[in-house]
């Protein structure tokens, strides 16, 4: 392990700000797309129902 | 000229331009690595050539779609405990850096998102072209497919870079060959998906992304030998091809751990975007109607 306490590893040497925006960010536009293609998938599945339905 | 030949000539012309790259950067030095690549690429090709045969049959929305529904927890399961262990590697076990401290631990995402943002344009053209020479429908979805997860690490990979930039160079952003060519790529990929998403008959969409995601696949070398190239203010590759590492080797471990995550999440996330966009496209073929009274009645 590198760091001797938590506030230790949150601080980040001083570069708290770069180094967990960084990584946020990229966690955030991770779960975005995860959530934004759920939507997208299920809004598909349920316009082809509706339309083998109508049929 | 069949089918066989085309993509038999498209592999090889992949592998020899790999291999001239490497001849180019490195000399005679690697002549038994460049020699494997060659053989290798002759043998990849042999066997797509052979399964171009039933390429028609593969190649059809119809049986991909389930066959992508199949893959898809594989690489997400797969993503999931890269990143975890490759997380652990990057900040629990990767040494602190003797030259820029602790900051230097935003290379465990903006490396592998920038290698990503290269490799997923590779694909996506790729896919573009083979769609575009071989009039197949589901090549063109897979390019469209990709275009957003490019165009997310792409974005991903200026702005981490910038973030780095700005403790260690003292500035977020400067025009240098590395930095503008990457902000092209992002362009590129908005340009692509901007194009298709404004022209409403499908596959001309298809052919006119294709074409620019084709010539705009000049700019991939231009980013990755433009610290070559050009006096940049961004530093060289990480990684050189053949040479060893000139970093700690858990650093490296790391690294490698979250590009193969990114990797394999990619593919997930496309494999996701594919089934929708085959059930956007297609939603009037016959078959995806009796798949959606059997899947979700």
């Amino acid at each position: 392990m590198q760091w001797e306490s938590w506030s230790a590893f949150f601080n980040m040497g001083g570069y708290a700000f770069y180094v967990w925006f960084s990584f946020g960010l990229t966690a955030l536009c991770v779960v975005w797309e995860v959530i934004a293609l759920r939507k997208r998938s299920s809004e598909a599945l349920r316009l082809t129902r509706l339309l083998s339905q109508n049929d | 000229m069949s089918l066989k030949k085309i993509i038999f000539a498209l592999g090889l012309i992949i592998a020899l331009t790999a291999a001239t790259l490497i001849f180019f950067t490195h000399g005679l030095k690697y002549i038994g690595v460049n020699a494997a690549l060659l053989g290798l690429g002759a043998v990849l090709m042999r066997q797509s050539a052979y399964f171009s045969d039933n390429f028609y049959q593969h190649a059809s929305p119809q049986t991909f779609y389930p066959t992508a529904g199949r893959m898809i927890p594989w690489f997400a399961w797969l993503a999931a405990v890269l990143v975890i262990y490759g997380l652990y590697i990057s900040f629990a076990i990767a040494p602190t850096d003797f030259q820029q401290g602790e900051a230097y631990r935003i290379i465990f995402v903006h490396v592998p998102a920038a290698w990503m943002s290269m490799v997923i344009y590779l694909a996506m053209a790729f896919w573009a072209g083979v769609g575009l020479a071989l009039n197949s429908k589901l090549s063109a979805m897979m390019a469209q497919a990709l275009a957003p997860t490019g165009a997310i690490f792409t974005l991903l990979a200026l702005v981490t870079g910038s973030l780095w930039g700005k403790p260690m160079w003292g500035t977020y952003w400067v025009w240098d060959a590395r930095l503008t060519s990457e902000l092209i790529l992002l362009f590129l990929y908005l340009g692509f998906m901007t194009l298709q998403a404004s022209i409403d008959d499908p596959r001309k969409a298809d052919r006119a992304g294709a074409l620019l995601a084709l010539v705009g696949a000049v700019n991939i070398p231009i980013i990755y030998f433009s610290v070559k190239w050009w006096n940049t203010l961004h530093q060289g590759s990480s990684i050189n091809m053949g040479a060893a590492p000139k970093m700690a080797a858990t650093m490296f471990e790391g690294m490698i751990l979250m590009a193969l995550a990114f990797w394999m999440y990619t593919i997930a996330v496309a494999l996701i975007r594919v089934r929708c966009i085959i059930l956007e496209r297609e939603r009037n073929a016959g078959w995806v109607k009796e798949l959606s009274v059997k899947e979700i009645a």
